[in-house]
């Protein structure tokens, strides 16, 4: 058995329903055990103090931001390829999470920033490719709102998220051109596993892990809500016929 | 391929073709930026290059539209499908004659809003080769995002959200090869970025546009 | 009828947005051969029309035609209001590498207004002029939408001629019109019998036959 099957919306009905009360519940578990661990029972940096511990939110959902938008990049891949509607719709229903995501990571660097670098926004690379980031996800979910027909949207969606791809790795290194920036200071980048020290490292990995559960649950429950909605509009238009 | 180029250029020059209107633009938000940041030569001087880069780059947005749009209104987008050109051919040449009538004659105005932005007199070349190489890029993305929202009855502003982040690495190079041009630096690394990024837009989009017109014509 | 066939559509499904509209279309064109689409509007004859022409994918079966192509007229006769009549037809006639455009401005009688801005043309001015086009593409087999619309009667007439002459010199066409045209050689093809029932078609959408 092949994993295309899953391609099929009824199987992956079936096995989404399935799945997703387990993944919902670890999420949340792994989360909270990350998060908890991570606020209350590391010790402060001894030159950041407490503001240390925004990095349980902020590394795991910049990490998710961009993995998010490869996610949507491979199911746009599937889509134009195979032609499978679950994945389009997977694309359609990840692109909001990681917008918020990018937004999440985008909010808690500013607040992190504040005490830290004394600015609440800086045109550091990171931080602007971020904001491009973000720019991306607008437009790929505006063009989706923009379009009737769902098979239409999911063509051009797809290949605008190709495209997009290209441009946000383009932006990426133009930006690094541009500016060097606040972020890769060695005493400030915490963002490199060989900067963390193994009592923040293990927290962080938990919490990275559990944004990933929540990624997946969230995007497991849109995609169903997409194909309940696609379903709805296939069974409507079969009753216009009649 | 020529007659469809003509063509173009013809009804970009024709009454109503508003061509010369993005031209106008130009020149309004140039002659709006002293008012909103001072008089003062200096600050003007030190921000014209950028100032010029990004005027040229919202009023090549300003006629991206009518790429696709007129030809699809009218009809003519189907005929051409159905012509012996291929689709990729026509974005080719259509976003060639966006750049003929937007780019081009934007590039060749710039000096004199230089002048009014008190630019270095080093910047100016630069700014012009800069803006030379960048361009087509502009018109070339721009193509992308009009094939792709060429089946909206109003496009135009969602085109600008696709199409404004897609033209950053563009901007970023060309304003950066007009500034370190305007104090004197060397400014070949990111000329050499800027026509990477031109060639590589001309080369592989018109396929991706292309494919966008298909999916709007069905 | 030994020639070989210039169009030959076979088991075609059309549709839009996954929904079909008219199932199992058969037919050939040979040389010489016209099919006018009849059926109530919306049934799908301009789907049908587009389809062949390629503008859109079939949802099922096969369409083959001639190496170089179909000329398509739709409801837009892809007039640019600014060109001259003259510039129009030149500018379609150059696409199709093509540049002598006074056969067609005379066959529907468009010399005297050759040079003057389509903008000020009539409705039915501009429909001869779409018309006119078909003729300095080249090819062979027309797909035509409504062809006769906003026309008057004299157009019909000079269509009607245009089209005969047309066939006679091995063309084809397959139109969708309401008018009788008089061409006895036409053959009539009422495309409600292929409608598309939600009850008697397989689902053709893979979306929902994956529910099936």
């Amino acid at each position: 058995m092949s994993l295309w099957e899953y391609a099929n919306p009824k199987k992956f009905m079936a096995l989404s329903a399935r799945v997703l009360p387990w993944v919902t519940g670890l999420a949340a578990t792994t989360l909270l055990v990350g998060l908890v661990w991570g606020f209350f029972f590391t010790p402060d940096d001894f030159r950041q103090g407490s503001t240390v511990k925004i990095i349980y939110v902020h590394v795991p959902s910049a990490m998710m931001a961009i993995n998010v938008w490869v996610m949507m990049l491979v199911a746009s891949l599937i889509w134009l390829v195979r032609r499978h509607h679950v994945s389009a719709l997977a694309a359609k229903a990840a692109a909001p999470i990681g917008m918020v995501m990018t937004l999440i990571a985008l909010i808690t660097g500013a607040v992190w920033g504040q005490p830290m670098w004394g600015t609440w926004w800086a045109w550091d690379p990171r931080l602007t490719s971020f904001l491009i980031l973000f720019l991306f996800y607008l437009g790929y979910i505006a063009l989706w709102q923009a379009i009737e027909d769902p098979d239409t949207a999911a063509d051009l969606t797809s290949v605008l998220c190709l495209v997009g791809s290209v441009f946000a790795l383009l932006s990426r290194y133009a930006v690094l051109f541009w500016n060097q920036g606040l972020h890769q200071g060695a005493s400030l980048s915490l963002d490199r596993e060989e900067h963390v020290a193994d009592v923040f490292a293990w927290p962080l990995w938990v919490s990275m892990a559990g944004f990933g559960l929540l990624f997946l649950a969230l995007v497991l429950l849109r995609t169903r809500t997409e194909i309940r909605a696609r379903r709805l509009r296939a069974l409507e238009a079969r009753e216009r016929m009649q | 391929m020529w007659a469809l180029l003509i063509r173009d250029l013809r009804l970009a020059t024709r009454a109503g073709g508003g061509f010369g209107l993005s031209l106008a633009f130009f020149l309004i938000v140039a002659v709006l930026v002293p008012f909103g940041v001072g008089p003062k030569a200096a600050t003007l001087a030190l921000i014209a290059p950028g100032i010029l880069w990004v005027g040229a780059l919202l009023s090549c947005l300003l006629s991206l539209d009518r790429i696709f749009a007129l030809d699809r209104e009218d009809g003519s987008l189907d005929l051409l499908a159905t012509s012996p050109i291929p689709l990729e051919g026509v974005v080719g040449i259509k976003a060639l004659a966006h750049w003929l009538t937007t780019g081009l004659p934007l590039a060749a105005f710039t000096p004199v809003l230089g002048v009014l932005l008190n630019l270095p007199a080093a910047g100016f070349g630069p700014l012009v080769l800069s803006l030379l190489i960048g361009t087509p890029a502009l018109s070339m993305i721009g193509a992308f995002g009009a094939a792709l929202t060429v089946g909206l009855k109003r496009g135009g502003l969602l085109l600008s959200l696709l199409v404004l982040p897609l033209y950053v690495p563009s901007l970023i190079f060309g304003a950066e090869a007009a500034r370190r041009g305007a104090e004197g630096q060397e400014i070949l690394t990111p000329l050499l970025m800027q026509a990477g990024i031109s060639l590589g837009t001309i080369a592989l989009l018109p396929f991706a546009a292309a494919a966008a017109i298909r999916v709007n014509l069905r | 009828m030994t020639a070989e066939p210039l169009l030959s559509v076979a088991g075609v499904t059309v549709g839009r947005g996954g929904i079909a509209f008219l199932g199992q279309v058969s037919f050939d064109l040979r040389p010489g051969e016209a099919l006018v689409l009849r059926g109530p509007n919306g049934v799908g004859k301009t789907t049908l029309l587009r389809t062949i022409a390629g503008l859109q994918p079939p949802m099922a079966g096969r369409i083959v035609m001639a190496e170089d192509g179909a000329a398509y007229a739709g409801h837009a006769d892809g007039i640019k209001a600014t060109l001259t009549v003259r510039e129009n037809l030149l500018f379609w006639a150059r696409i199709h590498g093509r540049s002598d455009v006074a056969p067609a401005l005379a066959a529907m009688d468009l010399e005297a207004l050759a040079d003057r801005p389509a903008q000020n043309l009539s409705a039915g001015q501009k429909r001869r002029l779409g018309l006119a086009r078909l003729l300095v593409t080249g090819r062979r087999l027309w797909l035509l939408d409504e062809p006769t619309v906003s026309l008057d009667t004299r157009s019909v007439g000079l269509f009607a001629q245009l089209a005969r002459a047309h066939l006679r010199s091995g063309g084809a066409a397959v139109m969708a019109t309401h008018i009788d045209l008089g061409l006895d050689e036409a053959r009539i093809l009422d495309v409600s019998q292929y409608r598309a029932s939600a009850m008697a078609m397989p689902a053709t959408d893979g979306f929902d036959e994956a529910f099936a």
